[in-house]
């Protein structure tokens, strides 16, 4: 007979009780882990930012365009590296639930700029001799079981019409943060289109990406870009990537916090939950307690029982909690709208974060039962009843 | 010059704070125990036996006065001192058993022995001879509520001779048995006192029980008469 034998003992010895505070503990961190997750998705265009890409857009609204001429001068800034742009296409794909970002893009620079969409050389060459040919992330293909060579049609909304493209390529994401569902095309097949159709929307494009060499030359390089276009029809404001999505994200901020808050708040609610089955544990061992000081046993051990069984409890709830946070965050993604979330994933903080809590609550769940049975005097809990 | 007492108390104190109340529970108490002795404690409630007991085993502190045991002062042990010392010289037989209901007869009677350096299986052994001592070999992997209350108590008296202290303390130890019970285990007692030399502390209120002792002490209102 171990002392560890007796913690395991006393820990099954109300079975149903104790199977509630794992299942409750379980719950909780699920839930911690599932709005932490939701938080992260939320951020993920933040996380996936570059430090050293800036981008402009036009001074009063992200919804205004910029004329492409722009480009070259943008190129001409000391520090600026390489300039892409990129167009909302907006349009609807076999209905307006199905949302997945798409853009137009300058096929010769764009991929240079972005090295975190992955694509096959020879997918990349064909997209690129084809005008209508379009790259599409991973994640995209899977959803429509799209392959090489299949078209999709779009009916546009932002460029009204239906526009054909052909699957020429299938991205993939080089990192988690990377958005594995956006469809890329051809810039040249909608300002061609754009010519004939809507003449006075030719030459723009929705906002520039510029990749510059030093990260810590930002401000310079931004205040240098924006001063090109000071007093012009389109001003520009440029911005970090990361400043650029963190604007998106100003609307949701309240939303957000919240949500961090109660993902602690629910911490708070596990550590009452094995704090309560602690304390009435211990409350109903009194008598015990008292006999194995009676017997020898010092603070430690006593300390090692009421700690352990507190830990083992949380222990085994974190755990639980865990386990079903994957298939819980997975079931959570497939009943929202496809694409609200595109990034999804449990960041390894997370999990981290849910085990620190679930040790953390179990350590001090213990402390009230701890105080009240090492401070108890013997003949006190022999006299002790329950 | 004969042996010096096993257990000597002088001057012992004992008084309880209930508000701003001081309530003297034991007074002035001069006692000395020799080795081998079988002392039963007799008084009617609150007149300080149970107290006292506490106090020679080390389970309470005195409010005056000294107990010293095998030239050991008890006064001036500290708690972690203290709960090693009793680990060592102490066996606790209570009214009610206090066994542990998650645990084995054997397990039970194994538990002080974790205190002990002794190994894995030699604490098993000595937990199986304490367990044939009390006549209970056959039931040591029953649990306590799969057992009647005399063979409780002799799990009980298992557990207190296990790790071979020279001093059994027990309180009211046939309180809630039945008279058979009762007298299996006053001739148990009887027996460790004899056969192993064992020094036994009683407190009772049964004349039956305290007439198996070798001395009775009795106690009035705190004080030895």
């Amino acid at each position: 007979m171990e002392l560890v034998k007796l913690l395991l003992r006393n820990t099954l010895r109300h079975k149903l009780r104790s199977l509630l505070t794992v299942f409750g503990v379980g719950v909780a961190v699920m839930a911690f882990a599932l709005l932490q997750t939701v938080v992260t998705a939320w951020y993920a265009g933040v996380e996936a930012s570059s430090a050293n890409r800036l981008i402009t857009r036009h001074a009063v609204s992200f919804v205004f365009t910029l004329p492409l001429a722009y480009r070259e001068r943008i190129a001409q800034v000391p520090g600026v590296n390489r300039v892409t742009f990129a167009s909302w296409f907006s349009g609807v794909y076999i209905d307006k639930n199905q949302f997945f970002a798409r853009l137009a893009i300058d096929t010769d620079t764009f991929f240079d700029v972005y090295p975190e969409f992955l694509v096959d050389k020879e997918e990349f060459d064909a997209f690129k001799r084809e005008r209508n040919a379009t790259i599409i992330g991973i994640e995209i293909a899977e959803r429509y079981n799209l392959r090489i060579g299949d078209l999709m049609l779009l009916e546009g909304d932002v460029y009204p019409g239906q526009w054909e493209f052909v699957v020429r390529g299938i991205y993939r994401p080089r990192d988690q943060t990377t958005d594995p569902s956006t469809m890329l095309f051809h810039y040249k097949y909608l300002d061609e289109r754009v010519r004939q159709e809507m003449p006075h929307r030719a030459g723009e494009i929705g906002w520039y990406v510029v990749r510059i060499n030093e990260p810590n030359e930002s401000a310079r390089i931004s205040q240098d870009v924006d001063n090109l276009f000071a007093n012009s029809r389109a001003e520009t404001k440029t911005e970090t990537e990361r400043a650029f999505q963190q604007s998106f994200l100003s609307a949701a901020s309240a939303v957000i916090t919240a949500m961090n808050i109660m993902s602690f708040v629910i911490i708070g609610i596990i550590l009452l939950v094995v704090a309560n089955t602690m304390v009435m544990s211990a409350r109903e061992r009194t008598h015990e307690f008292a006999v194995l000081k009676a017997l020898g046993f010092s603070g430690k051990q006593i300390f090692f029982l009421i700690s352990g069984d507190s830990l083992i409890l949380s222990f085994f709830g974190s755990a639980l909690g865990l386990l079903v946070t994957f298939p819980a965050v997975q079931g959570f993604q497939t009943a929202l709208p496809k694409g609200w979330f595109p990034v999804f994933y449990i960041k390894p903080e997370t999990v981290a974060i849910g085990c620190a809590a679930g040790i953390l609550v179990g350590m001090l769940a213990a402390i009230i039962p701890l105080r009240r049975v090492l401070t108890t005097r013997i003949v006190e809990g022999l006299r002790y009843v329950g | 010059m004969g042996m010096p007492p096993l257990i000597r108390v002088q001057e012992l104190f004992k008084s309880y704070q209930r508000d701003s109340l001081e309530i003297p529970v034991l007074r002035n108490i001069n006692l000395e125990i020799g080795a081998g002795e079988f002392v039963a404690f007799m008084g009617p409630s609150g007149s300080g036996k149970t107290t006292l007991l506490n106090l020679i085993a080390g389970i309470d502190k005195p409010s005056a006065g000294s107990i010293v045991i095998d030239s050991t002062d008890l006064t001036d042990l500290n708690e972690s001192e203290m709960a090693l010392w009793r680990s060592r010289n102490i066996g606790f037989i209570f009214q009610f058993y206090n066994l542990i209901p998650v645990l084995t007869a054997l397990e039970n009677v194994e538990l002080p022995l974790i205190l002990t350096p002794l190994s894995k299986r030699e604490r098993r052994h000595h937990a199986e001879i304490a367990l044939s001592v009390v006549g209970l070999a056959e039931r040591m992997h029953h649990y306590p509520r799969q057992l009647s209350g005399g063979q409780e108590q002799r799990v009980a008296i298992a557990r207190a001779i296990a790790t071979d202290p020279a001093i059994l303390v027990a309180d009211e130890p046939t309180g809630d048995l039945d008279k058979v019970s009762a007298e299996e285990v006053l001739d148990l007692m009887d027996r460790l006192n004899r056969e192993l030399n064992k020094t036994i502390l009683m407190v009772t209120h049964d004349p039956r029980a305290a007439a198996r002792a070798r001395s009775v002490r009795h106690l009035e209102k705190g004080e030895l008469v």
